[in-house]
């Protein structure tokens, strides 16, 4: 049976550099993971903080032997935007494209499509793979099976379910952090630093529901992957991707090494995921076909 | 490409008398779509079989109207034969385009049916001019529906950029996300726009009483609440009233819907090829109204009135609630 690896996706929030490079150099040195995404993809506003870091993040990565991947942003609007996207493109390294923007840049060299693209079937992973896809991340909506149909007509291409973490779940051209602090876009004040793992929204009869992220609205519940590796084999399912969050990602990325070498079976692992201070419940409704808001698994 | 001509006015049609309403209020052309999972207005009692859609095509055609067919939801994996089938119909049928945002379906029409020509639904969420000149090399896409994130200003720069003519969203109900990348509705309620043409399912709405009034839900997740004897309203996900930090309210949106109608001249500057309004699940009636009240408006731009004098023109067009030119205006970000 294929091993199945570990990614690290990009992270969501906005960290000040400091915390990203604490955060970054300890996933270089404590964790085990094959793949870690770098670089900002919900708001180019925040890129003039955290473009400083990112060279000496990739280093250190590089060194601890992680294969580094440039992500890029899933909405580009202006002008500085686009020609970083181009920019980034233009790397040896391994490129995420979330927004169609990027794939005339990065066609004919390979790429990764992030979950922010929409493949929802093999005929569009068929021909993003003759653009030079050679990662797949698909929507986090489809289920397991129906990523294993779409994977298994497309067997050159290695496909990434999103296993761990709030789910991307909507984009917007307004951002929200600053319309809850009654400000604009345009002079936001990075207010969305303050909340590391997105600000919590629940309904007015205080059910936990979604998280706001500045343009970004993601499930307030933590999506968790947990199946047994011959499942995912089963359906040519070859990484797993961890959404970076405030909680101990090192002892998440070990949890999902135990279950994909099988010395912890999905139950033990939500256990242990569960003990941690996670910003929201887990749920993995939509890998098997159901609301994302739902659980399916066994408890 | 910046459009000098006369603006096209293009028009919902979610059933045959309303097609035929549309052209006769004096629509350009009409977009419909099948009855199935192909459009993302996939709605119980609405849109069209392939005999309805090919009598409306000759009726909008002896009218000197043409006809849009949207087939903009995403191929089901392991099944795209309905969307190809939809497509194939839609060319057979002689429709004036195809309005599509999946590279499959897209890729399909390019093909097997390079006579028909192309439109980039605004599922596709193509904003950047890399992008619509992706869209554009790949399928030869010869218009794109803007997505609703653009100001009128950057549809002006984007318009320098592009060889494929814009259409822009000028009067309906207005996303607030980017479309073709919301996932909220599955995620609360199983089913989506993306996966089956359809946004907060009406099955999974239910209005309960209690003491403090009505809640109005949506697979159990309240969206909003209203006193007692006030009208409740459907429980869009985006236009619900949640509580974030120490605030509650409106957190994405007000329940406002689109009216960018003082806006068409300055659509017209930044050269909108054509100009749309939402709404195929509306009634005959409505359609009538609206389209009348526009096709007034945009002959009055063209014969050079100003904002003002077409404002009057669309006073009368409200729908009871309120109105926003959403993201056209650089405030509303």
């Amino acid at each position: 049976m294929a091993r199945v690896a570990l990614t690290l996706g990009p992270l969501f929030f906005h960290w000040p550099a400091e915390r990203l490079r604490n955060f970054y150099f300890r996933i270089a040195d404590e964790t085990s993971l094959e793949r870690v995404h770098v670089g900002e993809v919900v708001c180019g506003k925040r890129m003039p903080f955290s473009d400083p870091v990112w060279p000496e993040i990739i280093e250190r990565l590089e060194r601890g032997g992680k294969e580094v991947v440039l992500s890029t942003l899933a909405a580009p609007a202006t002008v500085r935007e686009r020609k970083a996207i181009a920019e980034l493109c233009a790397d040896g390294r391994l490129v995420e494209i979330n927004d169609i923007t990027a794939l005339p840049a990065r066609s004919g060299r390979p790429f990764v499509t992030g979950p922010f693209l929409n493949v929802y079937n093999e005929a569009t992973a068929r021909f993003l793979a003759r653009h030079g896809a050679a990662t797949i991340c698909p929507p986090v909506e489809l289920s397991l099976d129906t990523v294993g149909t779409i994977a298994g007509a497309c067997p050159e291409v290695g496909f990434e379910l999103f296993a761990f973490g709030r789910l991307p779940l909507a984009l917007s051209g307004r951002c929200y952090h600053a319309r809850l602090h009654g400000l604009h876009k345009d002079s936001c004040q990075f207010t969305c630093e303050q909340d590391p793992d997105g600000l919590a929204v629940d309904t007015l009869d205080d059910q936990p529901f979604l998280a706001i992220n500045g343009v970004q609205t993601l499930s307030a519940q933590i999506h968790s992957l947990l199946v047994e590796p011959a499942e995912l084999a089963a359906r040519n399912i070859r990484r797993l991707r961890l959404s970076p969050h405030g909680c101990d990602m090192v002892e998440v990325a070990r949890t999902y090494r135990d279950l994909v070498e099988e010395r912890q079976d999905p139950e033990g692992a939500r256990f242990v995921l569960s003990c941690l201070e996670l910003p929201g419940t887990l749920v993995d409704g939509y890998a098997h076909g159901l609301a994302g808001s739902q659980l399916a698994a066994r408890a | 490409m910046t459009t000098s001509g006369r603006m096209e006015l293009v028009c919902p049609a979610g059933t045959p008398s309303a097609l035929r309403a549309a052209v006769q209020a004096g629509a350009d052309s009409i977009y419909c779509g099948f009855r199935d999972e192909t459009n993302a207005r996939n709605f119980p009692g609405l849109n069209f079989s392939p005999q309805e859609l090919a009598e409306g095509i000759r009726f909008a055609h002896a009218h000197g109207s043409k006809v849009l067919v949207a087939i903009n939801t995403f191929a089901r994996a392991g099944d795209t034969d309905p969307w190809r089938h939809a497509a194939d119909t839609a060319a057979a049928c002689g429709a004036d385009a195809v309005i599509a945002a999946d590279i499959a379906v897209l890729d399909h029409m390019a093909t097997q049916h390079p006579g028909t020509r192309l439109h980039l639904s605004v599922q596709a969420a193509a904003a950047t001019p890399e992008s619509i000149g992706f869209y554009a090399d790949a399928f030869n896409v010869r218009r794109v529906v803007l997505p609703r994130v653009l100001s009128v200003q950057e549809i002006a720069a984007l318009n320098r950029l592009i060889k494929v003519e814009t259409e822009a969203f000028v009067f309906g109900g207005l996303c607030v996300m980017i479309e073709g990348r919301c996932y909220l509705s599955s995620y609360a309620a199983g089913r989506s726009p993306n996966l089956n043409g359809v946004c907060s399912p009406p099955e999974m709405v239910s209005y309960d009483e209690d003491r403090e009034g009505t809640a109005a839900r949506l697979a159990g997740f309240t969206i909003d609440r209203y006193a007692p004897g006030e009208p409740a309203g459907y429980p869009t996900l985006c236009k619900g009233r949640f509580k974030a930090g120490d605030k509650a309210g409106y957190l994405f949106e007000d329940p406002v819907s689109l009216n960018a109608g003082s806006m068409i001249v300055a659509f017209k500057a930044a050269g909108v090829t054509a100009l749309k309004i939402e709404g195929r699940q509306r009634g005959k009636g409505y359609v009538t109204e609206v389209v009348r009240a526009f096709r007034k408006a945009v002959d009055a731009a063209e014969q050079g009135h100003d904002a003002t004098e077409i404002d009057n023109i669309l006073a009368g067009l409200s729908e009871g609630g309120r109105q926003t030119t959403g993201a056209y205006r650089k405030i509303w970000r």
